[in-house]
This record gives structure tokens, C-alpha cells and sequence, in this order.
């Protein structure tokens, strides 16, 4: 009988291994590890923006039942350093728990260990702390005058980073800058457009919020840390170092992670308490954030400010940009807060080629809690000021803004192309991307139909955004933590395949992308092979699950892991079968001659042979298991085109969404089930941003947003049915070609909506408008006149 | 303390709860069904959803000894047996979860949502599930999840 054919499953929308576990309720997140003999830890939370802690009453708290111990941040700092960060930034001591001084509302002031979560909490809540206050100051424009108030000593005008400049003309170490070439091109242009823009803050929102487990093994000496993270390999090394203990001592699990959009890549002061306590305490020890803590103490995203100017001819050649950008960064430098808005430099260029770029980065301290990557990290920002200029520049020329894009593309022919920021761009063909979805969404009909419905006294709106993002992350010289990936294929003994990543996915559907590709690799049927990640004591490296990261190097990682077994095995074959290794084929679960499908054996017969080498064929050692680390040469650059058609009611100023048509080009895909899957997710966040959410505070430094009550994320009914589509421009930069699509979604959506806002509400003679859009802005907009 | 009794995914449960505890709680943590999920603290996101007496409700939102004497059904007890839930095969069929962390409470709220509109219009869909946040999804393969159990029921 002929052995079954296997589809090729690379490339096919094949549904995820994940699920089965998940819909059963059966996964395992954070909250749900139970250890004999766990405890419970709470932490009291100032309530201030900005003070010195003058005295700490702890003694209710202890007298509480169930109660074991109660720390503050002054007992804390007796055997827990400051957290260190991951950039090379200068930063400010940082406890985990202050010790003196607290500068945003929710930073810890104490913690408790207790035997149950409620009793943890109670005590918590019975701390009693009295601050001698000083002034708050939440607006970065200014903080940046040192007034009125200093927060950290150290940092001069709250500047935590002094003004950067790149572009043209800077020296690649940033110190001589020459305006020349952008002085030129402004001098020469017949039309510049300059608007000061804000790119809010956000709360990133998984849908879990963070917690930790650590069990600290007396015995053994050895520390396993369960936390929500996007990467448990990292998280080890940190967890180690502060509790000065080798790596190879600490085990960190990275189980079912909710969701973490950039937040959960941080690694928190909680998760070093937790750990650290553990150890202290000889117990293990819990802590599950609540959601109205979360959003206090996990990072916010996004909050930068953004100067533009667009220099262009009348007809719409760009001959030069700037862009002026001012972070707010919050109170302290997380991993990669400094870090972040040096993205949005980088991508200044955006999809265009202009000769004359000058960008300028100043980041901020305020009273906030700190920002750091939220999906997208940079880029989104980058894309907005970028996009809107470009629309109020195509709005001042009375030019189609797809026209105005056309002209200033990068040509298809100019890659890889070096950006005036530093970048080199892999691969793209933006006027396919503009070209294919100005054609699914029938831009005219859809400019004839905005039209028609105007006539009628409608307020409907048309908004087209290009993108390109820094995708891949990325060669070791631009990530301080690295940017490799790992992975090992093993062929067990019976033929079955395991694999480790050291991509740690949380929702991403590594276990099936990984799978396909290994199945067809090997040509044996998908449930033959399972992918393990995110727990450190099997994973033996790895980064993590960042920058749209997974598949352009962690896939890539596996695939040369497997290149590596898949050549040693066909060396078992061909002794076995006594034929040559390039002559063989890996196909329908078998290992076989060439066009002799018969004269083969079984992929497990092969296997068992590898594993008991008898005889041992000459120059090979036994067993099947390979690893490879991939470092990749270049990041990658996925890009797209978001169209979107909005109508704002004039009686109430509501913004809805009628359609969003989206072409993103991320390479070659390996289950378009799932990229679509993260594309909507992406869009449903980037027009989160656009339309409903913001993170606000009072001029106090209390926040105003601190829970589902008063910060809206994106319900099914605010969205429409997405429309999307792909073009595909492999990279050169991996062997897959894949580029990466995990934050494609925020990237255009975010400005192509504002601009349709903008166009809906063009009549009442508006050129921008800064997010959220909501309905009393939009309102008062409309009624201006008569209000 | 209080004592409880109820029906958990068809077996008796019985518990002394202190009166404050949360359904969610004795759920997760005295009968260890950590299926059902904490999302949030104002009993906004549904992440907790399960069945009480037949109808979706929050069990975030309930206290454990207001459910004494009722039948409660979460995530770990609609399949039957080995034989998947309409609505839990549309999960999977449609790639309608990410992360996974909304989903049971997504799922259940759709058991009432066909329950008591067995061919619903997307947009009854959409409106129906407005008390269960997804931040993974964007609710697209949500909705063409709950559509394919209602085909399959049909
Ligand atoms: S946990 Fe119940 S509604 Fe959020
Ligand atoms: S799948 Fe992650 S929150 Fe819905």
C-alpha cells in the first residue's frame, strides 16, 4: 500500500495546535501554578505623584491575620540592588521598591506576604504611609524647564535624554551636526507644512495581567521564577544578577502568557521582589497583578510629541523634513524605555525618498509611570507624524494624497536602499502595496461616494497611510540583550521530532508555524512534531518574542536547525539503504531514493538506526539533535498601505468606522490563517489609539484613567469587518524571506483614520487633529461656530 | 465562614467560603477550575464569564454563597466528554483565539448569545459579545467563530 501524501503545509491556513488546550480551559497561565506551601505578596502602592516618604506604619498590617511579613522599601534595599536597565542610556537609581522618594502614583512603597490573596491585600491596604508631597509635574514641554520641580537629582531639567540629533548630516557618533543640505532644501521649497502633533499615551492591556511565581529550592540551591513574560531567557539573566546567583541556577517559565503587546518584555520590580523573597523566605511566593494595578505599574506605550515640517514643490516632490520629537518617558528608564523613541528616528524616512532629513529626540521624566515598548514601539509614531505631514501636504496642494505618495516613493528598483537615518532598507515595492489596496477598497468610487454623501450634508472622510516598519530584530549590534535566536531539533527514537525556540510566543501560534515548517522539512505529518518554548530549563538559549521577531530569526533559527539534522540523518539513510545523501528524498513519512519511492525506509526506521548504530557508519557520532543560533545581517522592513472611510455624526461628534482595507507585505508567509489573525489584532489596537484611547492624568499627577471604567479598549462592536490583503517581497535578509507581522496592524491604521477624520471634517476648516478622536472633540469641531 | 453547595459542571461542590469571596475565586482556587479567567476588577472584560443556572453570567461580579444552591457550568465542563462544544470547535476552526485568556468567558457569553438567537446577524454578534474584551483578536475571527457554531447548529 502507498503511503499517504502530505500536503505541503507551509503556506496553507492551517489551524492552530495551540487551540484544543485553551478552549478546554486546560492552559496554565501564571495565576493558575499552585506549589504546596505558596504564599501571596501585595504592595502597597503610593498614592502621591511625587513626594518623600516621610514614615511608614506597618504594624496593622503585621497584626493582621495570616499575615507573615511586611517589608518596606528601606528593608527591601538591604538585599536587593536597584534594577539595572537594558540600554546604554545613563538612568537613575531605580529600587523596586522605593526607598526615600516617589515619583509616580503606583510606584511600591512596602510589600506584604501572606497566606492567602485576600489577606495579602487587606494588609496591604492597612499599610499607612505619610508623604511630604512636592509638586507634580506631568507635561513634558514643562518638565523640560526643570519647573516646577526637579525629579531626579541628577538629570538636569528632567532632560533623562539630552537633545539627539540624526539624519543628514549628522556624524554617525552624533557630534558635529551639518544643517546644509536641509537648510537648502527648506530654502528651496515652494511650500512647507508644519504641525505640532501628539502621539498619546497608551496602556498596553493584555488581556492577563502580569504576576510572578518564584520557588526558591533551599536544597538545591536553585530559583524557578513562573512569570507572564515575553521572554523567560532574559528574564533569567536579570532574575540571576540580582540575586547574584549563576544563570544555570535559575530556571525561568514563561507558561500560557495573556497577551503582552511590548508590556510584558520589561522585567518589573515585582518579579526581582517576588524572586528575591522566595529566597529569603524559603517559601515560594505569588503575586497576580490586579487590573486596576496594571494600569499603574505596567509600562505605558507611545507619549511623544512631534514637530513636523514638510518641505516639498508644488508639485509634490518632498525635498526635505523635519521632525522634532519630545518623549515623555515617565518617571524612570525601564529595559528599554530610552530606547524606544530612537525608533521613531530611525523611521523618519518612511516609505519615501527624501534627500534632506533632520530629526531631533529629547526624552523626558515626568510624574508618570514609566513608558517602554507597547506594539509597534517607535514605529506607529514614526508612521503617524510622518503620514499626517504627507496628508497635510497632499491637503495644501490640493493633490490626491495617493498621488502625493506615488511621487515620493522609494523605487522598487533602489533596494536595498540606505534611508538618511542610518537604516537599510531589505526589500520593497511600495506602489504595489498603494496600488493594490487603492484597487480593494475603489478609491474613485469611494471618492465619488464621500462626495455624494457630502452633497447630503454627511460628514464622511476618506484616509490613506503608507508604512514601513523595522521589523526582525535584529543583529546583535542594535539589541543589547543580542539579537540572535536559537533552537534545537531533536529526531527522538521512534522518528518523532522535538523542537525548542527560543521565541517565546504568547498568542502568536509558534507551535503550529514552527511545526509546518518542520513537517515539511522532513516531510512527516504535522502531528508528529511538537515545538517546546518558554521555559528556560528546557529552551537552552534564547531572546524572545519582540519586534515582530518569531519567524524572520526564531523561524529561521529552526530552519537551520533542522538543515543540520535533516543532513545527518539523510547520512544514516544512505548507509542504510546504501545509496547516495543527495539522491534521497524526505517524503510521506518515509526516507527514499529517488524516483525508487518503494525502496526506502520508514523516517522511524531511520531513526532508530541513529540511535543504535550498528555498525556505526564511518565519520558520524550517534543520535539526531542539532541546534543553530541565527544572527541576523540586517533587520527587515515589512510595509503596507491602510485606506479607511469614516462618517462623523454632526449631531453628536461620534467617529465611526465604516471600512479599513489593508495590504501589508511582510514577506513570505507561513500561515496566512494566522497572520491574518495578528494583522486584525494590530488594527484593532492602532484604531484603538486613533478613535478611544488615551491614558490621562490630572495636573496633579493622579491618574485619571485607572481602570476599564475611564480607558476604553476597542469592544467587536466599534470595529467593522476588516478587508486585507498581501503582497509579497520576500527579504534577502533570512532564507524564509519572512519579514515579521506582529505589529504590521498599528503601523497604518492609526493615521490613515485620523486623516479621514480630518477629510470628514475639512469643512469646518481643519488640518489636524490630535487623538483620541473623541466625540466631544470632534463636536466641538463642528460646532465651534455656534457652541 | 459560610457553607456552600453547588452543582459544578455537574458534581456537588461544597465549600466554607468566607461571604466575601468571589465565585471566580472558589472557582479557581478551592475547586482548582482555572479555566475561568480574572481580566478585570470593575466587571468589565468577561474574562470570568460561566454559566450559572443555564445563563452566561460574571463571576467576578457574584459573591461564591449567592451561587449556594445553583448549577454553575465553566469552560472545563461544556464539552461533552470528548466531543467538543459547537462553539468551542468554531474557536479552533476559525483561529478565533490568540493568547487564549478571553476565550473561555467569550465562549460562554456565546453559548447564551445562540441560546437566545440561534442565527444572529454579525451585528447582533458583535453587540452580543460587548461585555467580553479581546485584545488579541480584533473580534473578526471571533465572530466568524460564533458564526460557524450557529451554521453548525443549524
Ligand atoms: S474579571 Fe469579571 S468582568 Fe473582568
Ligand atoms: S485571545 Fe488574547 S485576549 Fe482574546
Amino acid at each position: 500500500m502507498a503511503a499517504p501524501v502530505l500536503p505541503k503545509l507551509v503556506g496553507q491556513r492551517v489551524k492552530r495546535r495551540e487551540d484544543p488546550r485553551l478552549i478546554q480551559g486546560l492552559g496554565t497561565y501564571v495565576d493558575d501554578v499552585k506549589i504546596v506551601g505558596l504564599r501571596h505578596a501585595a504592595f502597597k502602592r503610593s498614592d502621591v505623584a511625587h513626594g518623600r516618604i516621610r514614615s511608614i506604619d506597618t504594624a496593622a498590617a503585621e497584626a493582621m491575620d495570616g499575615v507573615e511579613a511586611v517589608f518596606t522599601g528601606a528593608q527591601i534595599a538591604e538585599f536587593l540592588d536597584p534594577m539595572p536597565i537594558g540600554t546604554p542610556f545613563p538612568s537613575p537609581e531605580h529600587r523596586a521598591v522605593a526607598t526615600d522618594v516617589v515619583r509616580y502614583v503606583g510606584e511600591p512603597v512596602a510589600v506584604v506576604v501572606a497566606a492567602g490573596r485576600y489577606a495579602a491585600r487587606d494588609a496591604a491596604d492597612a499599610i499607612v504611609v505619610d508623604y511630604d508631597t512636592r509638586p507634580a509635574v506631568v507635561d513634558p514641554e514643562v518638565a523640560m524647564t526643570g519647573h516646577p520641580t526637579v525629579i531626579h537629582a541628577d538629570f538636569d531639567n528632567n532632560l533623562a535624554v539630552p537633545l539627539v540629533p540624526s539624519g543628514t548630516g549628522v556624524s554617525p557618533d552624533g557630534k558635529t551636526v551639518d544643517d546644509t543640505a536641509v537648510d537648502r532644501a527648506f530654502a528651496d521649497a515652494d511650500v512647507v507644512v508644519s504641525q505640532r502633533m501628539v502621539n498619546q499615551r497608551l496602556a498596553p492591556t493584555a488581556m492577563e495581567p502580569r504576576g510572578v511565581v518564584a520557588h526558591y529550592e533551599r536544597g538545591k540551591d536553585t530559583m524557578t521564577i513562573w512569570s507572564s513574560t515575553q521572554n523567560p531567557h532574559i528574564l533569567r539573566t536579570f532574575i540571576a544578577l540580582l540575586n547574584g546567583m549563576g544563570e544555570d541556577q535559575v530556571r525561568a517559565i514563561a507558561p500560557e502568557v495573556g497577551g503582552g503587546f511590548g508590556a510584558k518584555i520589561n522585567i518589573y520590580g515585582e518579579e526581582y521582589v517576588v524572586a528575591s523573597l522566595s529566597r529569603r523566605l524559603g517559601l515560594p511566593l505569588k503575586w497576580t497583578e490586579d487590573r486596576s494595578e496594571a494600569f499603574l505599574a505596567t509600562i505605558h506605550g507611545r507619549d511623544i510629541i512631534g514637530y513636523i515640517d514638510v518641505a516639498a514643490t508644488r508639485d509634490g516632490k518632498v525635498l526635505g523634513l523635519k521632525l522634532r520629537l519630545i518623549a515623555d518617558v515617565g518617571a524612570y528608564n525601564m529595559l528599554l524605555t530610552a530606547a524606544i523613541p530612537t525608533l521613531t528616528m530611525l523611521m523618519a524616512n518612511a516609505t519615501y525618498d527624501i534627500p534632506a532629513i533632520r530629526t531631533t529626540l529629547t526624552e523626558v521624566f515626568t510624574n508618570k509611570t514609566p513608558t517602554d515598548a507597547y506594539r509597534g514601539a517607535g514605529r506607529p509614531e514614526a508612521t503617524y507624524f510622518v503620514e499626517r505631514g504627507m496628508d497635510m501636504l497632499a491637503r495644501r496642494l490640493g493633490m490626491d494624497p495617493a498621488e502625493l505618495r506615488r511621487r515620493n516613493f522609494i523605487p522598487a528598483d533602489r533596494f536595498p536602499y540606505a534611508t538618511q537615518m542610518g537604516a537599510v532598507y531589505d526589500s520593497g515595492d511600495y506602489a504595489k502595496a498603494l496600488d493594490r489596496a487603492l484597487a480593494n477598497a475603489g478609491w474613485r468610487e469611494l471618492q465619488r461616494q464621500r462626495d455624494a454623501a457630502r452633497a447630503e450634508g454627511r460628514l464622511v472622510g476618506l484616509g490613506l497611510a503608507m508604512y514601513v516598519e523595522v521589523c526582525g530584530l535584529g543583529p546583535s549590534a542594535s539589541l543589547p540583550t543580542g539579537g540572535w535566536e536559537h533552537a534545537q531539533v531533536t529526531i527522538e527514537r521512534d522518528g518523532r521530532i522535538s523542537a525548542t525556540t527560543g521565541a517565546s510566543p504568547h498568542g502568536q501560534g509558534n507551535e503550529t508555524t514552527f511545526a509546518q515548517m518542520l513537517a515539511d522539512q522532513f516531510g512527516v505529518p504535522l502531528e508528529h512534531v511538537r515545538i517546546l518554548h518558554g521555559d528556560t530549563g528546557v529552551v537552552k538559549q534564547g531572546i524572545g518574542t519582540f519586534g515582530s521577531r518569531s519567524q524572520a530569526v526564531g523561524g529561521t533559527a529552526l530552519h537551520l536547525a533542522g538543515t543540520k539534522v535533516r543532513e545527518k540523518m539523510a547520512k544514516f539513510a544512505a548507509a542504510l539503504l546504501e545509496a547516495h545523501e543527495e539522491d534521497l528524498v524526505f517524503e510521506d513519512g518515509r526516507i527514499s531514493v529517488q524516483g525508487a519511492p518503494d525502496a526506502g525506509k520508514t523516517f522511524a526506521e531511520v531513526a532508530a538506526y541513529a540511535y543504535v548504530p550498528v555498525p556505526l557508519p564511518a565519520g558520524l557520532d550517534p543520535g539526531l539533535s542539532e541546534e543553530a543560533f541565527f544572527e541576523p545581517a540586517n533587520n527587515t522592513y515589512p510595509f503596507g498601505c491602510h485606506i479607511s472611510m469614516v462618517e462623523v455624526d454632526r449631531d453628536t461628534g461620534e467617529l465611526a468606522l465604516l471600512r479599513l482595507v489593508a495590504v501589508d507585505d511582510a514577506g513570505n508567509l507561513i500561515n496566512p490563517l494566522i497572520v491574518e489573525g495578528q494583522i486584525h489584532g494590530g488594527l484593532a489596537q492602532g484604531i484603538g489609539q486613533a478613535m478611544i484611547e488615551e491614558v490621562r492624568y490630572g495636573a496633579d499627577g493622579q491618574p485619571l484613567t485607572g481602570s476599564f471604567m475611564d480607558y476604553a479598549i476597542p469592544r467587536a462592536a466599534d470595529l467593522p469587518r476588516f478587508e486585507l490583503d498581501a503582497t509579497v517581497t520576500p527579504t534577502p535578509v533570512n532564507p524564509l524571506g519572512a519579514k515579521g507581522v506582529g505589529e504590521a496592524g498599528t503601523l497604518g491604521s492609526t493615521p490613515c483614520i485620523v486623516s479621514a477624520a480630518v477629510d470628514a471634517l475639512s469643512g469646518f476648516g481643519v488640518t489636524h487633529i490630535d487623538m483620541m478622536l473623541r466625540p466631544e472633540k470632534l463636536w466641538r469641531i463642528i460646532h465651534g461656530g455656534q457652541a | 465562614m459560610a457553607q456552600v453547595s453547588i452543582t459544578v459542571n455537574g458534581k456537588q461542590r461544597t465549600g466554607d467560603v468566607e461571604p466575601r469571596l468571589l465565585l471566580v475565586h472558589f472557582l479557581r482556587e478551592q475547586l482548582d477550575l482555572t479555566g475561568t479567567h480574572v481580566g478585570c476588577d470593575t466587571s468589565q472584560c468577561g474574562a470570568c464569564t460561566v454559566l450559572v443556572d443555564g445563563r452566561s453570567a460574571k463571576s467576578c461580579t457574584i459573591f461564591a454563597v449567592q451561587a449556594d444552591g445553583s448549577e454553575v457550568t465553566t469552560i472545563e465542563g461544556l464539552a461533552d466528554g470528548d466531543n467538543l462544544h459547537p462553539l468551542q470547535d468554531g474557536f479552533w476552526e476559525e483561529h478565533g483565539l490568540q493568547c487564549g485568556y478571553c476565550t473561555p468567558g467569550m465562549i460562554l457569553s456565546a453559548v447564551t448569545l445562540l441560546e437566545d438567537n440561534p442565527s444572529p446577524s454579525e451585528e447582533q454578534i458583535r453587540e452580543g459579545l460587548d461585555g467580553n474584551f479581546c485584545r488579541c483578536t480584533g473580534y473578526q475571527h471571533i465572530v466568524n467563530a460564533v458564526q460557524n457554531a450557529a451554521a453548525g447548529r443549524a
